[in-house]
């Protein structure tokens, strides 16, 4: 274990944005290393929260591509990006190809710009269980634009309106009618969709469709003063990057003059901690299981739900 | 069971060749052995190469090579990395590359080269049993 004062050394390197140690410390937090829930304290108290934007939407529509031109757009603007790309860990081997990087626009060599890839490590919902602390480490280093972009599962993605202040669902001309978008799920969430690979043919048709889906019951809709908008984009010649920008600021500008900031912000520290009880918890019942109580269940002495009772109160030193 | 922290590897090629189905072969191979890979692409130079394996804080870098300028620029990757004060990352290569020249790189701390033929599973073997050795 790494001693306190090398962790102070690492936290206060991360405050004066030296990107190799943001690059540790998200290893140390997203590998729940030794001295890691030191550091992450260190590192959330004395930062404050920075607006988050999610990239959502099924695999190949263009969401690594479109994050390099955010990432343009904001560093022409004067802005530091951080960026942090999920990609799924294969159940069976636990490796993963994170492959979100090669597609990301080279700002290889600006200071302002980093980008960090994670792995799944066997969740669902299209993010890391520990990308919150990831996302703790870039407000401490002084970004001021965090992507997060998700893994591209499609219609069940709805994880990153937990950790993300504004939602960007990005689809692709031709990806099916209005039926689609009436669909439960990510379509929910979106604050602003994005019809991406506008240099396709269809563009016009999807843009449409989307459109009419969602103002389908609209009125209904919780956002209430806030209608997602519908924009078309070509992440590969850059059209339609700038009214995106500017769609996303009357985004976060809608969250703070209406005080949802706030209750997103609430909503996202409370997934954080759940799921850090959830991971804690489960570890520490789980140490308690023996071979022992496999056994007892195997031979029906007990059942897992008693069994579980007991683990839980402490007991269960069968 | 899967591992909670896999190794994290950077698969990459330095300079101006193309040929990237090698690089490719490699990347789904230590995928499917349990490693976290990055790929940076065809033509990277040194220097971004260097800025990716700092910030994906890799354990190792995999340089891919046809072209035949891995004594310049392997080596120059190596010295980058030595200065973002990643020393203790893992160099290793690939590609058609005389055996003449593995000594020298070794020297230059590029560890192991593999050449064409190189069973897959030997460089799998390799990362698992050298990795663990660098970490601890």
């Amino acid at each position: 274990m790494p001693d306190r004062t090398d962790l102070r050394r690492l936290a206060r390197r991360v405050r004066e944005g030296d990107l190799p140690a943001v690059a540790r410390a998200i290893s140390f937090v997203v590998d729940d290393r030794p001295g890691s829930e030191d550091l992450a304290k260190e590192l959330y108290l004395g930062s404050s929260a920075v607006h988050k934007v999610g990239l959502a939407g099924p695999p190949g529509s263009g969401k690594s591509t479109l994050t390099g031109r955010l990432i343009s757009y904001w560093r022409g603007l004067g802005l530091k990006v951080g960026v942090l790309a999920v990609d799924p860990s294969s159940p069976v081997s636990g490796g993963a190809f994170l492959g979100d990087r090669l597609r990301i626009q080279d700002h290889s060599g600006d200071p302002g710009v980093f980008i960090r890839s994670l792995a799944t490590r066997g969740r669902v919902g299209g993010l890391t269980p520990t990308i919150f602390g990831a996302i703790h480490v870039l407000e401490a280093a002084g970004f001021q634009k965090i992507i997060i972009e998700t893994v591209g599962v499609g219609q069940d993605e709805v994880e990153i309106a937990h950790a993300a202040d504004t939602v960007l669902y990005v689809v692709t001309p031709g990806l099916g009618d209005e039926i689609q978008a009436l669909k439960a799920g990510i379509m929910e969430i979106g604050d602003i969709f994005v019809v991406n690979k506008a240099d396709l043919q269809g563009k016009d048709k999807a843009v449409a469709d989307l459109r009419r889906a969602l103002a389908i019951g609209a009125e209904a809709s919780p956002d209430g003063d806030w209608s997602a908008p519908v924009l078309a984009t070509s992440a590969l010649t850059g059209e339609g990057i700038e009214a995106l920008g500017e769609a996303i600021e009357r985004h976060k500008a809608h969250l703070d003059s209406s005080g949802q900031r706030g209750r997103r912000l609430k909503d996202q520290l409370r997934a954080e901690v759940s799921l850090y009880l959830a991971r804690r918890i489960s570890r520490s019942v789980e140490e308690r299981l023996t071979e022992s109580h496999l056994a007892a269940l195997v031979d029906r002495k007990t059942d897992p739900v008693t069994l579980g009772h007991e683990l839980l109160a402490g007991r269960g030193g069968a | 069971m899967v591992d909670a922290s896999p190794y994290r590897i950077l698969i990459a090629k330095p300079g101006l060749d193309g040929h990237d189905r090698g690089a490719k072969v490699i990347v789904r191979a230590l995928r499917d052995a349990g490693f976290e890979v990055i790929y940076t692409g065809i033509r990277q130079t040194p220097e971004m190469i260097a800025r990716a394996a700092v910030q994906e804080d890799v354990d190792a870098v995999g340089l891919s090579l046809l072209s035949g300028a891995h004594m310049t620029l392997f080596p120059r990757v190596v010295s980058l990395l030595k200065k973002e004060g990643l020393d203790d990352v893992l160099i290793f290569g690939g590609g058609i590359i005389p055996e003449n020249d593995y000594e020298p790189l070794r020297k230059k701390g590029v560890d192991r080269v593999f050449g064409p033929g190189t069973s897959l599973q030997s460089i799998v073997d390799y990362l698992k049993e050298v990795l663990p050795r660098k970490k601890s």
